[in-house]
């Protein structure tokens, strides 16, 4: 096998051997297990960016394997799939540190590893995977692998998250493979091509509708689309750490970069168009941002308010996605990775706190700015970030999908963005104004003994490096290989073979 | 001439398991078990060897002592006889391990006489299952049906315990009926056509009013034991009430036994009779049975009983193989391995299935549901077993229940019957359900974390480690598709593959 054909099956390998093996350490292994874990981190990080500089020079990397006849499991990285590559391997990093600072209080840290590593090698997969087949199947693997994260605490009130989750997620996945299978049945197995790979067949209409809308409901599960949202506030049951992956990259994400995967490289920008599914689509997804957006307005659980605040933020990409244009294409896809960055930020925080002060609710949050000020100050980023206020990357994610709007005339879509913003100040800013202005209303109560930092350093730091990447993301957003540039590429791949979608 | 017989693969897995029976029969019980998994490992090895020989050289026939049909009587290996010989063999073999390690209840002296009897009556019902599959001849079909009912019911009621007295008579009364049926078609057949044997009969086979009442029977008689909606009732109490390795063995073989045949005759011996509108019929009950055995599935409260619900939907799934196989080759081809193939990952994981919860309820004394709690902290690999299993009842990647589920579900929507593919995604929700219903009581942790009862919490780890072996076999089948298949199409009853 050549070596371009074994990166990607190195690339997974780097985080499932480490993860299987880890159930058969002891639980008394703790060194073995967090050394082997982050090293293989660094070794799947070093694999990454080997990949993307061959994918940034023109190189391919492909996999392919028969696992039925007739159906091949692929592995094939190209721009868009580095994107969501590089997001799972470098935030598996930071939330694992922050890990290793969280989970002392909790049993089974083997059990915990083994299943974290399992999901993030799953996102690995659907990042690489190169046909819908191969999506799919590891779409339905990090449903398994995140479900024992999801019951980690094995209380009543987990046990029952973890069922409506399942719930969920499994319809998704049975709508997912019914639209997969429905066209294979109909042209064959399906390969992600750049620009589409339906185009220039001439199929059914009115069958490719229903298998349009079979595949964003499926992933629309994932990426909680409302109505399909109600198990992502209930999953926030789980340890922090676990709720930060599965709002950053793990299972929303997974749902998010299957819809762009959808739209741009199964059926194309020109054919989406043609069949006129893409306002619907944006219609869902403006009614998700508006709808989350008012249920984060009114909860006082922090989690929750961000929970429900993922569900809004999560539709930008999929409003960007369904707009027809270079720069609301790169607006979506930039934000899959600035919006990881600053959620997992506020989730890391939020953890902190409740780890550290047993704070929860955001009533309890007032005066903590001078209590904890480095945590607060990461949160205050990513809450600027949120919002969209430049210099933070948030902004530019903004900028992009509201140019992209105006290019394209849908001016109401402007409208939702800036509602949306104004929402995103109304349940956002009360928090920082609170944290930092207010009078604590009670001495906090200390859950950790008294130590060097205001929490411990493992905490902290992920915190601290998520915020200050998206400073850096925003600031540096021109430079070679910020995000932005890198959805630029995407985009001028993904467009350019069809010069004619972009035209009136 | 004997040489003739013994050098070739092909009547080793009959003669291996008869033979066993004598020295089984004279020893007391630590032989008998060893002797057993002596002759579980040299049946397996005879499987493989039959395995490569059908691989390498086609399909084998054999005239047992030298005399050919319609005398002799006549051995016939293809792809699909081999599939069905590795599925019991894999299974056999691994519930003959935790048979060894599992305590049987009841008998006359303390549980010994019980447990021993096990032994011959599980190389009785290996050694029909293999006849069957191996059978070139619609009698010879008969005999193998019928040892394996008498060997099947003299197992439920090994532990001599009520419930499972009166559900083995049920499955006797139920069992022999179904027999009867068949033997009655046998005899329609041959007086009309003169021949026992399937090819011959293939060949000779007329569409009149005889053969119709024939094949009805048959069909019915084979329905009847695999436990096809609305003929399952006999079904969750005995394979409920049963000594759990005998649970597995029914739920994971004896019933694919029956179907196989259906599958051998429908196909092979009278595919003209296959109409639609019979097709159809069989997969309407098919599904019927997979959402009416999912649905009783998710409301029991005890855990065996939830399992073999369950194996009634599961069958379901199989009889979907005739309205999708039947009406044209193109997909045909990919039904009909679906559907066998989900034969075999369900074997795997229903077996596993059947032994991690036996060890469960075991341990604590009861296989109440809501007496499971906490049980993982002691049994991981039972629990994992049990999963993992579930996993593969789900049709979820990466299990062979996948590969049957996608197999299914593309000649669904390849065929038009859009109706068939809604069914079998239902059922995977349904047993998402039943599956994360059972892993909610077992994974809740007790608020008092009160200990199990330590006098049951000595359980052997052949138990725990048997369950996992064979689930993660049921895992690997969704990896080892390829040649699988590849194994399963050779001679298969569709041309031009």
């Amino acid at each position: 096998m050549e070596l371009s054909a074994l990166i990607p099956l190195l690339v997974l390998a780097s985080s499932i051997l480490p993860s299987l093996l880890i159930f058969f350490l002891g639980e008394d292994r703790a060194r073995l297990r967090i050394w082997l874990y982050l090293g293989a981190e660094i070794v799947k990080l070093l694999l990454v960016v080997f990949m993307l500089e061959g994918i940034y020079l023109g190189q391919s990397y492909e996999t392919r394997i028969p696992l039925l006849p007739g159906v091949d499991f692929l592995l094939r990285a190209n721009a868009l799939a580095m994107l969501f590559l590089m997001l799972s391997a470098g935030l598996w990093l930071v939330t694992t540190i922050y890990a290793i600072g969280y989970m002392e209080e909790l049993p089974y840290h083997g059990r915990f590893y083994g299943f974290f590593g399992l999901s993030v090698t799953s996102t690995a997969g659907l990042a690489l995977a190169g046909n819908l087949f191969t999506f799919y199947f590891f779409y339905e693997t990090l449903t398994l692998a995140t479900y024992p994260l999801v019951v980690h605490r094995q209380t009543r009130e987990a046990l029952a998250a973890g069922r409506t989750y399942m719930r969920y997620a499994v319809a998704g996945g049975a709508l997912l493979l019914l639209g997969v299978v429905w066209l294979q049945s109909l042209v064959g197995p399906v390969e992600f091509t750049e620009g589409g790979s339906l185009v220039g067949r001439n199929l059914n209409t009115s069958a490719l509708v229903a298998i349009f809308a079979l595949m964003i409901a499926g992933l629309g599960v994932k990426t909680a689309l409302f109505p399909l949202h109600g198990w992502l506030p209930m999953a926030m049951i789980a340890p922090a750490p676990v709720s930060a992956l599965v709002h950053a990259v793990a299972v929303v994400k997974a749902g998010a970069f299957g819809i762009v995967r959808v739209v741009y490289e199964v059926f194309g920008l020109g054919l989406c168009r043609q069949l006129g599914v893409l306002f619907p689509l944006s219609l869902v997804a403006s009614t998700t941002i508006i709808y989350g957006s008012l249920r984060a307005l009114t909860q006082d659980d922090l989690k929750r308010r961000l929970a429900y605040s993922t569900v809004s933020q999560l539709s930008y990409i999929v409003l960007g996605v369904a707009i027809v244009g270079t720069a609301s294409t790169i607006g979506g896809i930039v934000h899959l990775m600035h919006q990881g960055i600053m959620k997992i930020t506020l989730f890391f925080c939020a953890g902190i706190l409740a780890h550290t002060l047993g704070i929860t609710r955001i009533s309890e949050m007032d005066g903590v700015g001078r209590r904890m000020p480095a945590t607060m100050v990461a949160f205050s980023i990513a809450v600027f970030g949120m919002i969209g206020l430049p210099p933070f990357a948030g902004f530019i994610s903004k900028w992009y999908l509201g140019l992209g709007a105006v290019e394209a005339g849908q001016i109401w879509s402007v409208a939702v963005l800036i509602t949306s913003t104004l929402l995103n100040m109304a349940y956002f800013l009360p928090i920082v104004y609170a944290a930092w202005f207010k009078a604590p209303a009670a001495p906090f109560t200390e859950k950790l003994p008294p130590g060097r930092f205001e929490t411990g350093p493992l905490l902290l730091a992920p915190a601290l490096t998520t915020a200050l990447l998206t400073l850096l993301f925003g600031l540096f957003a021109a430079s070679d290989f910020s995000p932005l540039q890198w959805s630029a590429l995407i985009a001028e791949r993904e467009l350019t073979t069809q010069p004619e979608v972009l035209g009136p | 001439m004997l040489m003739d017989n013994l050098g070739t693969w092909i009547v080793w897995p009959i003669l291996l398991p008869l033979i066993a029976i004598i020295p089984i029969f004279l020893l007391k019980r630590p032989g008998a078990a060893n002797v057993s998994l002596v002759t579980a490992a040299a049946i397996v090895l005879a499987v493989a060897g039959l395995a490569r020989q059908v691989l390498t050289n086609g399909e084998q026939s054999h005239a047992v002592g030298g005399w050919d049909a319609p005398l002799g009587i006549m051995l016939h290996a293809d792809g699909l006889s081999v599939f069905m010989l590795m599925m019991t063999a894999i299974v056999g073999a691994i519930t003959s391990i935790y048979a060894a390690g599992y305590r049987f209840q009841g008998g006359g002296d303390s549980g010994s006489s019980s447990g021993y009897f096990f032994w011959p009556l599980s190389m009785f019902l290996w050694a029909a299952l293999n006849v069957l599959f191996l059978a070139a001849d619609i009698f010879n079909l008969y005999i193998g049906l019928e040892l394996l009912s008498l060997a099947a019911v003299a197992l439920v009621t090994l532990e001599r315990k009520r419930d499972a007295t009166v559900a083995g008579m049920r499955y006797l009364l139920a069992s022999f009926l179904g027999s009867l049926a068949y033997l009655l078609g046998v005899a329609l057949l041959y007086t009309a056509f003169g021949t026992l044997d399937l090819e011959l009969l293939g060949a000779r086979i007329q569409p009149d009013l005889p053969t119709a009442v024939a094949i009805m029977l048959i069909t019915l008689g084979t329905a009847l034991k695999t436990a096809l909606f609305p003929l399952h009732f006999w079904l969750p109490p005995a394979h409920g009430s049963a000594p759990t390795p005998v649970s597995a063995l029914l739920s994971a073989l004896v019933v694919k036994a029956s179907f196989y045949l259906l599958l051998r005759l429908w196909f092979e011996v009278f595919p003209a009779a296959l109409t639609p509108a019979i097709a159809q019929m069989l997969g309407l009950l098919g599904a019927v049975g997979i959402l009416w055995g999912s649905f009783l599935a998710l409301r029991q409260h005890k855990l065996k009983a939830l399992v073999a619900f369950s194996t009634v939907a599961q069958v379901g799934y199989l009889f979907l193989l005739f309205p999708l196989a039947s009406t044209s080759a193109g997909w045909g081809v990919d039904a009909w391995s679906g559907g066998v193939y989900h034969a075999f990952a369900h074997a795997c994981a229903k077996a596993a299935m059947f032994m991690a919860a036996g060890t469960l309820a075991y341990a604590i004394g009861s296989d109440q549901l809501d007496r499971l709690a906490g049980t993982f902290q002691h049994y991981p690999f039972s629990v994992t077993a049990l999963t993992l299993a579930g996993v593969s009842l789900m049709g979820l990647p990466p299990s062979g229940g996948f590969i049957g589920k996608w197999l299914l579900l593309n000649s669904a929507l390849a065929s038009g019957q859009w109706w068939f593919a809604l069914v079998i995604l239902t059922g995977s929700l349904l047993a998402t359900g039943y599956v994360t219903m059972v892993l909610s009581h077992i994974l809740l942790r007790p608020p008092d974390a009160a200990p199990i009862d330590p006098r049951n919490t000595n359980v052997s780890f052949t138990l725990e480690f048997a369950a996992l072996l064979l689930a993660l076999i049921a895992l690997g089948l969704g990896l080892a598709a390829t040649p699988m298949l590849a194994l399963l199409r050779i001679g298969m009853p569709f041309t031009g593959y």
